[in-house]
């Protein structure tokens, strides 16, 4: 709420000539805002076009689209599309799932432990261990990506999941910081309390302290479900066999293979991007809340 | 710090009142601050193992790989810097180097001034409202970059939606992804349309931690708008533009999926960015060390970039 939208709220001001001009300054304001919402409604349409017309397209015939490529007329409901692209989806769909439940539950976990040792527990070698996990934020994806894929070659793991959720993880660099600050911000008698009752370590931190910081946790499932979910360079480097390929790389390598209408490669798409959408749209305030906390301090 | 100095001098004067309480205390004190170690060091020992085995040791095996030869299947031999001495020569590499200088030139002052204005524009206006705009004006960012481009190679081929919408006011689209010039301006597009949430949301937060205060006293002082802005919102802001500058070098520098899904470095290799060679070039080219030299350069510069920028914030970032 702006200052003068406050200021209008204002029943009576105390006198009237005053009174009479902020009401004046009001009107011309709420005009002035009027304008805003259409110029931001329209900037929305702009944000929401491509998504709205890959879902469109998904729902019309190939020779719709060919006839009229903006789709003005609007969806013809043609879930044919739909069993195509379905079938084609379905193994990397499950492989996209798969992998998203390791990383969300394994990041979760580790970046929990960690989390909390930085935020409360006493170690040498704590301030050192924590700027090194700062540090790694700074470095290319690409420096470390050509040496891991001969690591795996090692390990026997390329061509196997290994890759695409063991080192992510074993490295919850962006959850280890968000969840530091949430335990940071926690009192310190709840431990302690727990202490007095003969709470171990283990106890303390599963039953009393995680239970405090679930919107973060939210955040964190949530970010790390996104970035599972999309991950490019790691599918497309670690894997060879078409069966074990996750969602978005396989759509992006078989495209001219399993869909060669604009319309299926449209439905595929949106397969695609419904379960991070749908995730998003329930979620999203968390999301927003975790940026926030991860960002500057004011 | 002062906790546990203070149990010890207090530890030291027991020492002289009763001397066996202390024995005891002491190595008791000991063994606790041992087990705690202990404890601390069991709940980050798998990110201390994560980062060794997948981060640290990966980055030194790049850092040798890059005085090597090495395709990756024979021995590699040491070639000292001539990865390195060989990078200026090499015409497509310089043609990447140009291309990504080029995208974040175009790409990172309309993120930024996009994402101020809508971050401004949200920050404006009740509760819901501002948090449906944000939803809609962020949502871009969590969709998969695959199906994003597929989307727009779509909207940018000759006949597609861009060129329809352009014909409606009488402009005659260019061939976007089949024209030189024209297929960066599209993968520009795209980037920003996808990557500006992140930065507004940014913004927004630092907009949002305004004292309200200091726009009432703006307004009694008679304070134009545009005055406002420019002395007041601004300068406030800094260290969030500061963050969001940061960042988006470091991120743009790394472009590579739209260019990957869209244009495929082409036409000939007018969209071929940096990222996109050192990936060609250690999984298709197999020149793992050359690309290991190339990806450590990019490292190093991003470091020195980094630097510079956090020397120069002390010019114009404004801490409260």
């Amino acid at each position: 709420m702006t200052v003068l939208e406050k200021q209008t709220a204002l029943p009576a001001a105390p006198g009237a000539e005053q009174g009479r001009g902020y009401r004046r300054r009001a009107r011309r304001l709420s005009g002035w805002s009027f304008v805003r919402v259409l110029f931001m409604l329209a900037l929305v349409v702009v944000f929401a076009t491509p998504l709205l017309w890959m879902i469109n397209s998904s729902l019309r015939t190939e020779a719709a689209i060919a006839a009229d490529p903006l789709g003005l007329a609007g969806p013809r409901l043609e879930l044919d599309n739909y069993a195509v692209a379905g079938e084609a989806v379905a193994p990397f769909f499950l492989n996209s799932v798969k992998l998203a439940v390791l990383n969300v539950v394994g990041v979760l976990l580790i970046g929990a432990l960690a989390g909390y040792a930085f935020a409360r527990m006493q170690f040498p070698g704590k301030g050192v261990l924590f700027a090194v996990v700062l540090a790694t934020a700074i470095v290319p994806g690409i420096v470390y990506l050509i040496p891991q894929y001969a690591l795996f070659q090692q390990l026997g793991w390329i061509d196997t999941h290994l890759p695409l959720w063991v080192p992510r993880v074993l490295t919850p660099v962006f959850a280890t910081f968000l969840l530091r600050q949430a335990f940071l911000g926690l009192p310190r008698e709840l431990e302690d309390a727990a202490r007095i009752d003969g709470a171990g370590t283990l106890q303390i931190f599963f039953r009393v302290m995680i239970p405090q910081v679930k919107p973060a946790l939210a955040a964190v499932g949530i970010f790390t479900f996104i970035e599972s979910w999309n991950d490019l360079f790691g599918p497309l480097i670690f894997l060879n066999s078409t069966s074990l390929q996750t969602l978005p790389v396989a759509l992006a390598l078989f495209r001219g293979e399993f869909f060669t209408t604009v319309s299926t490669l449209m439905a595929a798409s949106t397969l695609t991007v419904a379960p991070v959408l749908v995730v998003y749209l329930f979620a999203q305030r968390y999301i927003v809340e975790g940026i926030t906390s991860s960002g500057v301090k004011g | 710090m002062s906790g546990p100095r203070s149990s010890v001098s207090s530890a030291d004067m027991s020492v002289l009142t009763e001397p066996t309480a202390s024995a005891v205390a002491r190595p008791e004190r000991r063994r606790q601050r041992r087990r705690a170690a202990l404890q601390g060091w069991a709940f980050v020992a798998p990110l201390v193992i994560g980062i060794a085995v997948f981060q640290a040791y990966p980055l030194l095996v790049s850092l040798w790989a890059s005085f090597h030869s090495w395709d990756g299947f024979t021995t590699p031999t040491w070639i000292g810097l001539d990865n390195f001495t060989a990078m200026p020569a090499d015409e497509l590499l310089v043609n990447s180097v140009k291309i990504t200088l080029l995208f974040t030139l175009g790409s990172i002052p309309l993120t930024v001034v996009l994402a101020l204005l809508l971050a401004v524009l949200c920050n404006r206006g009740g509760r819901i409202s501002s948090s449906f705009f944000r939803t809609a004006y962020f949502t871009p960012y969590v969709t998969s970059i695959v199906a994003i481009s597929l989307v727009f190679t779509q909207f940018f081929a000759p006949e597609g939606v861009i060129n329809q919408v352009l014909g409606l006011v009488g402009i005659d689209g260019p061939e976007w992804l089949a024209d030189s010039t024209f297929a960066l301006v599209a993968v520009i597009v795209v980037a920003v349309w996808q990557g500006v949430g992140y930065p507004m949301v940014i913004l927004l937060s630092g907009l949002q931690a305004i004292p309200k205060e200091l726009y009432e006293a703006a307004d009694v002082d008679g304070a134009s708008p545009p005055a406002r802005f420019l002395r007041i919102t601004l300068p406030l802001l800094t260290p969030q533009l500061f963050f969001v500058l940061i960042t988006q070098f470091i991120l743009s520098f790394q472009i590579f999926g739209v260019v990957f899904v869209m244009t495929s470095g082409g036409p000939g290799n007018a969209t071929s960015v940096f990222i996109y060679y050192v990936f060609q070039n250690a999984f298709s080219f197999g020149q793992l060390g050359y690309a290991s030299a190339m990806a450590w350069a990019m490292f190093l510069f991003i470091v020195a970039l980094t630097v510079i920028q956090l020397r120069l914030q002390k010019k114009w970032v404004f801490y409260a």
